[in-house]
């Protein structure tokens, strides 16, 4: 492919601000090893105006955002690439790389320059992918990242010298601190002006196959440019004599475990709380000010009640990526994951795993999200799946609503621990069941591990920075917002509607006689089995949407037949659901993927409805299997 | 999955280097001398691009509980590996032998 920046005169005849999309954009790549700041130095660069999606057909991360050259008055489009260690197409992270700089993946434009982004403080093994890239012959700027970290610790490097031996411009920078960050942008606008030769390392290249010559030839490349490595981490070292000691080690790790679970599933709360009372005075408000028509019924009922019903989530999920964030950026997160490591073996995982299943407790949007720190693609894809049979805080209402309906509260051990405790418990320990024995299954046959070995860089200890912190969460919390704001909506306009058609005389409908009734009255045969009749029928289609939005359609069924507080709704059930039926109820709950923001996140972090496809019928199909199980076991009569 | 992989290739391990010390019984802060890594070509190309390379020098830090995973020091930077990877990364002997270095 031709570069059209090859001539000084490009830049003159660029059109005039205000009209970027009417020219191909200069698109300028990151890459970099593992750990070596690529995704800081990307934040440093673009701020806010960046987006995350998927690279077409791949589960691996695609970020692109825009970096603003001042003096230019125009934007550059950056290209944050996945990190890796060689070109050499073994993984997917690697293949997306080569693509992506061959100019061959669909919808992201050949790059027209690279940033090659190291660690200075381990520069002769980082210099390895130098290699590899200069031979692509693109204008090339060699960031020295870690800069503070290699001048405190005693380390110096020859920029000058170094950029002379490669042929490419050599800038040493601290990407968190932000020192150096204008050489860079410096780069770019030279670049963008087409001004930017390409010229022939000095030092010859090596044979890309042969790695034991590449990391010769990088440790040449740095002595001849007077390289002296910096002295080892001493405040890791000390650190992680306490956090990976072989007793206070694994005590720190379940005091932080301990913390993280209880601020995301009751620190949370009153958070939760606040929002949702602000959106039901919202709703009062809005009844107030709108006349009384189907339209209001339908924004205070309909849209606000079930997108607040998952816009109360926000809070949990800050919290969450807060603690993630934290943990990742200052470099405990690896530590954890090396005590949690055998654990997880155990069930076929690995220790990456464990953080995001534990917030799955809380709610499996996030602990989805969260498995992005798992760079093998078969682990992670195997804890996306089994994610949502961990109990989440919206299974809570429904099983509390009808654990005291249908349990009696007998103390089971002791005055302490009663009989709708322990059922409450039950529930949980048969989620993480379920869990274990699909993550067992997964890794036995289709996602067999690659034969890729678990492997663990330990980065420094640092402190994170409030800038990249604030980032995450904003560019989380978008995500999330969005979804809430289409798939949600629009699934919770077309439940308001079948609910609320046919129409009778102006009228909506009673809920037996409406699209919702019908469509409850014909899954009827398919869910009598389980115990259950047309109205949760109706509760479980409802439910789709979200799991406790069950507890608010059965609300709205039984209020028509003159129920009104909660109680009501409990005596209403005990007198239409079996027993039998009522603990298959539960089951099902426990194992069904109930969830349309899971859903949407699966197929977003999966990269396409492969996978969320086959987890909801799997789900389905377990959770329909243990209630009908369930149903027929109570109903025999074995425990009364 | 792991297990299979080292199962079958237990045996040439065994013929071919039957003194053969492996970087897992290496004591913690103990340096070792890695010779060869016993594993399938790309596992051994993966490994060697993070600095197991044959003629580096790798020392046994911490570890998890129980050992196993351990944080192996090397070429600069910190990794952790199973110890069944670990058990296929041979070193060589620890006094001078008359083996020539690879690098």
């Amino acid at each position: 492919m031709s570069d059209c920046h090859d001539c000084a005169g490009c830049a003159v005849a660029e059109p005039p601000p205000g009209l970027p999309n009417s020219a191909r954009p200069h698109v300028v790549a990151i890459i970099g090893p593992p750990n070596s700041g690529k995704s800081t130095l990307f934040n440093r660069l673009t701020g806010l105006r960046q987006k995350v999606a998927n690279f077409p057909g791949v589960t691996v991360e695609q970020r692109v955002g825009k970096a603003r050259m001042q003096r230019q008055d125009r934007d550059v489009m950056l290209v944050d690439l996945p990190g890796v260690y060689s070109l050499n197409p073994r993984s997917e992270d690697e293949q997306v790389t080569r693509d992506v700089l061959a100019g061959t993946m669909p919808g992201i434009p050949k790059p027209d320059a690279l940033l090659l982004i190291l660690d200075c403080t381990n520069l002769g093994r980082h210099l390895v992918l130098a290699a590899p890239i200069l031979s692509l012959k693109l204008p090339t700027l060699i960031i020295l990242n870690m800069a503070d970290d290699l001048k405190s610790r005693g380390g110096e490097v020859n920029t000058a010298e170094l950029a002379s031996e490669l042929g490419a411009p050599v800038a040493l920078i601290s990407a968190s601190k932000g020192d150096g960050v204008d050489k860079v942008f410096q780069f770019m606008e030279g670049t963008a002006a087409g001004s930017t030769a390409v010229t022939a390392p000095r030092i010859e290249l090596p044979v890309l196959q042969d790695i034991p010559r590449c990391r010769k030839w990088a440790h040449d490349v740095g002595t001849g440019a007077g390289y002296h490595a910096p002295a080892p981490p001493l405040w890791t070292r000390r650190l992680d004599a306490i956090f990976l000691h072989p007793i206070a080690g694994p005590l720190i790790f379940l005091i932080v475990v301990a913390g993280v679970f209880q601020t995301i599933f009751s620190g949370a709360r009153p958070l939760m709380d606040g929002l949702q009372a602000l959106i039901v005075q919202f709703g009062h408000g809005l009844e107030h000010i709108l006349p009384p028509s189907i339209f209001r019924s339908l924004l205070v009922n309909g849209i606000l009640s079930g997108v607040g019903a998952v816009i109360v989530f926000l809070p949990q999920i800050l919290l969450l990526f807060l603690f993630i964030g934290i943990l990742e950026d200052s470099g405990y997160l690896a530590r954890a994951a090396l005590i949690a490591d055998r654990t997880m073996a155990k069930f076929g995982l690995q220790g990456k795993s464990f953080i995001p299943l534990i917030s799955a407790y809380a709610c499996a949007v996030p602990a989805i999200m969260a498995t992005r720190t798992i760079e093998n693609k078969r682990d992670r894809l195997a804890t996306i799946l089994i994610a949502p049979f961990m109990t989440c805080s919206a299974r809570l209402p429904v099983y509390t609503l009808i654990i005291a309906a249908f349990i009696a509260d007998r103390p089971l051990l002791g005055h302490f621990f009663g009989m709708q405790a322990g059922a409450l418990l039950g529930l949980y320990v048969l989620g993480f069941a379920a869990a274990i024995m699909t993550a067992r299954l997964l890794k036995s046959s289709i996602l067999k591990s690659e034969r890729v070995p678990f492997v663990l860089e330990m980065p420094p200890y640092r402190w994170p920075t409030l800038r990249s912190l604030g980032l995450r969460l904003i560019d989380r919390s978008k995500v999330f917002l969005r979804r809430a704001g289409t798939v949600i909506l629009l699934v919770i306009i077309v439940l308001w509607v079948l609910e609320n058609l046919p129409m009778k005389n102006g009228q909506p409908p009673e809920i037996a006689d409406s699209f919702a009734g019908m469509i409850g009255h014909a899954v009827e045969p398919a869910i009598a089995p389980l115990g259950f009749n047309w109205k949760i029928g109706i509760g479980l289609v409802s439910s789709i949407a979200a799991r406790e939005v069950i507890v608010g359609t059965l609300g709205t069924i039984y209020h028509s037949e003159g129920t009104e507080d909660s109680i009501g709704l409990r005596k209403a059930l005990q007198s239409d659901l079996t027993p039998g039926g009522a603990v298959a109820l539960l089951v099902f709950f426990a194992f069904a993927m109930q969830c349309m923001s899971t859903i949407a996140v699966v197929r977003r972090e999966t990269g396409g409805w492969k996978w969320p496809a086959v987890q909801f019928t799997y789900m389905t199909f377990l959770a329909y299997l243990c209630a009908l199980i369930t149903n027929e076991v109570v109903r025999s009569g074995i425990f009364t | 999955m792991m297990l299979q992989m080292s199962v079958n290739n237990g045996h040439l391990a065994a013929l071919n280097a039957p003194s053969g010390r492996t970087l897992a019984q290496l004591p913690e802060g103990e340096p070792g001398v890695l010779d060869r890594l016993d594993l399938p070509d790309d596992i051994a190309r993966r490994l060697m691009e993070l600095g197991f390379l044959p003629g580096h020098t790798i020392v046994p830090a911490r570890s998890a509980p129980g050992g196993n995973p351990r944080v192996y020091r090397v070429d600069g930077s910190e990794v952790a590996l199973r110890r069944e990877t670990a058990s296929r990364l041979i070193l060589r002997p620890s006094k001078p032998s008359a083996k020539a270095p690879i690098v």
